[in-house]
């Protein structure tokens, strides 16, 4: 059953403290560096009040909002994925005993209760992705399990977009519709509350709040309604998955390679790509060793590095893997696209690749070069004419 | 594995370098400590032993080659060392000193010393591997102590050490480094900067100066595309490529290309 109750906007510190009542550490969004970052919350006020953020392609910069609201802004550098997904940590540990033998030991993460104010549609429609990944296969990352089942999420509609959004072409927003415990609309004089579970109607039920009235729960349609319209980025018609396949032989991908810095921001900023590797530590006398998992990318040589040979060595080779597996071999293995439409892979590449016009550009057939025949023939794959690229078989391998 | 009847011998030497890569390894502290707890350090001018001559399982070396003097002394390292691992730009790339390698240096040398006939100097400040083969190159100015640390325990135990190849921007992103590119405009080299320094300079707010050399696939020109975007003129753009590693190839190729249109600007207004 849905809850909605009206929560004054001189009552807002109270969610706060029945939350850490509750026993959670709360973590929210604050202004540092020169951005909108999630962080321990000490206070309401350590809250982006007035501030809003203004983004385009390789740009992200805040600006007053003019306006005494919390939330007006559309998204940071982070999702909720460093806080389940953590950059690094170790996962086990090693010792040797004093007869040779070696004995292991797992190093439990330290999850904590956590509740999470600010969280939006993309984020969470992320997240279900990590989940199904990570909780619902046949073995579950105990790590991730940990602090994901630690999670309370106070989620917020949003009210305006971005220039980098494009959330209503992926259907992940900007309504709040999943795995939220409490979703927040957010007016000037208060907050429409709604509770989404039990724990969420329960929390819900200690704070001082009053019946919502018509014409909030209207004033958070009509700012839901002005953010989706805001947005003007789409995604190309059709099939992308059947699109890119066709387009692995593409005269873009060379375009791609002049400007991809082959950094790996787009997938470090993305709140699905969950590429990692691992490493060791060991002691100076070498009777101890530590194996931690750390954040990788598909654009790091050593992420393919396999038995003495680099696959997909060639930059071109490295931006096609993570479009087509994001947008194309992705709906294979997990059901949907990989892409929640929170742009942050447009906003935090340094040099501003957009993958909505790179997959408008890949969905075009290519204007056939001066004396060159139309078509796209594997067998003339070697052919850099057409600008192709060494290895092309490798494409959506994985 | 190094697990000989003996305990396993290290030496640090230096060539052509401000010592700073020696210092960062003493920083280490503690663990410095212990490694001397387990291996013999026979030669570390910085920390006190001193014995150039001695065979050993180990050698770091700090420092480029800038004499014959230093190329002939390398070689015999080479002969008595089972690895060799140059430490920092300097040793690895030839260092800040090989901007003298892009200039006239003889010119340099009779205008600076009363003597020139006295500096024995070979034609280029050259990196260790353009000597002696070398086993491992760790990058840095200074190296990351920590590396080196991770290094000598891998060889110690046998196994390969792990050097990351990432870019400094995938370093940002693990400790959650807001992109001072993207949030401040302020130019940073870290998208084609090799990681191992742990970011350092983007957390206080500073773009990456490229001490630790090129990312493995470095693309500098699209960099450069962006550093012109920022109203960097092409002058500056070519100073922060041809910086501490301004040997390095992606580094070298590119800043001359930036110079190159430097010196044909300037020639084109001289003549307008």
């Amino acid at each position: 059953m849905k809850v909605q109750r009206f929560l004054a906007r001189d009552r807002f510190p109270s969610l706060l403290e029945r939350l850490e009542e509750a026993g959670y550490d709360v973590i929210g969004p604050q202004v540092r560096d020169h951005a909108i970052v999630f962080d321990t919350l000490p206070s309401v006020e350590a809250l982006p009040r007035g501030v809003t953020d203004e983004q385009g392609p390789g740009h992200y910069r805040l600006a007053a909002s003019h306006s005494g609201r919390y939330f007006d802004w559309a998204n940071g550098p982070q999702a909720l994925k460093p806080l389940t997904f953590v950059p690094r940590e170790t996962l086990w540990t090693s010792k040797t005993r004093d007869d040779g033998t070696l004995v292991f030991r797992e190093q439990p993460p330290e999850a904590r209760p956590t509740a999470v104010i600010g969280v939006r549609a993309c984020d969470l429609a992320a997240l279900a992705i990590h989940d199904r990944h990570f909780l619902h296969g046949a073995e579950p990352d105990p790590h991730y399990r940990a602090r994901r089942e630690n999670l309370f999420l106070v989620a917020v509609n949003c009210s305006r977009s971005a220039a980098t959004c494009f959330c209503t072409a992926t259907g992940d927003g900007p309504r709040v519709r999943h795995g939220h415990d409490l979703a927040l609309g957010e007016l000037d004089d208060g907050f429409v509350v709604e509770a989404h579970t039990d724990r969420g109607r329960e929390l819900l039920a200690t704070l001082d709040t009053t019946e919502v009235t018509a014409e909030a729960l209207d004033e958070v349609e009509a700012a839901l309604e002005r953010a989706a319209g805001q947005q003007h980025r789409r995604l190309p018609a059709g099939s992308l998955p059947d699109q890119l396949q066709a387009a692995v032989v593409h005269p873009h991908w060379q375009n791609l390679n002049d400007r991809c810095l082959t950094c790996g921001n787009c997938t470090a900023v993305c709140p699905t790509c969950f590429c990692q590797t691992h490493v060791d530590t060991l002691s100076l006398d070498g009777r101890e060793a530590g194996h931690a998992r750390q954040w990788e990318t598909c654009f790091s040589p050593d992420h393919s590095y396999i038995h003495g040979t680099i696959i997909r060595a060639e930059r071109p080779q490295r931006y096609r893997q993570w479009l087509t597996h994001k947008f194309g071999t992705w709906v294979e293995q997990f059901g949907r696209s990989g892409c929640v439409g929170c742009g942050r892979c447009i906003a935090w590449c340094p040099v501003g690749i957009d993958v909505t016009e790179e997959l408008a550009a890949l969905c075009q057939a290519p204007a056939p070069a001066p004396g060159q025949t139309p078509e796209r023939a594997p067998s003339r794959a070697g052919d850099s004419a057409t600008g192709d690229i060494p290895g092309r078989q490798e494409a959506g391998d994985d | 594995m190094i697990t000989p009847h003996r305990r396993p011998r290290i030496a640090v030497h230096k060539f052509s370098s401000c010592d700073g890569c020696q210092l960062a390894f003493l920083n280490l502290g503690e663990p410095l400590l212990a490694l001397a707890e387990s291996v013999d350090i026979l030669h570390f001018a910085e920390a006190g032993p001193v014995d150039e001559s001695a065979d050993v399982d180990i050698a770091f070396i700090e420092g480029s080659v800038a004499t014959s003097a230093d190329a002939a002394r390398l070689r015999g390292i080479r002969e008595r060392s089972r690895h060799v691992v140059t430490i920092g730009a300097c040793a690895t790339a030839g260092g800040l000193q090989a901007l003298r390698n892009l200039a006239d240096s003889e010119a340099w040398i009779e205008g600076i010393y009363a003597r020139p006939e006295d500096i024995d100097l070979m034609a280029d400040s050259t990196p260790i591997a353009k000597t002696i083969r070398v086993d491992l190159e760790l990058w840095g100015c200074p190296v990351n102590g920590e590396q080196v640390l991770g290094v000598t325990q891998a060889l110690l135990a046998g196994h390969l050490p792990h050097v990351d190849h990432a870019a400094v921007c995938t370093e940002c992103k693990r400790r959650q480094t807001v992109c001072v590119m993207v949030a401040r405009g302020t130019p940073c080299l870290g998208p084609v900067t090799s990681t191992g320094c742990g970011a350092i300079c983007p957390q206080l707010q500073r773009g990456c100066y490229a001490c630790y050399g090129p990312a493995v696939q470095a693309n500098v020109a699209a960099l450069s595309s962006y550093l012109v975007d920022t109203g960097m003129p092409a002058d500056e753009i070519a100073r922060r490529l041809l910086f501490i590693n301004n040997q390095a190839p992606p580094f070298l190729d590119a800043g001359r290309e930036w110079q190159a249109r430097v010196i044909q600007r300037s020639g084109g207004e001289e003549t307008s």
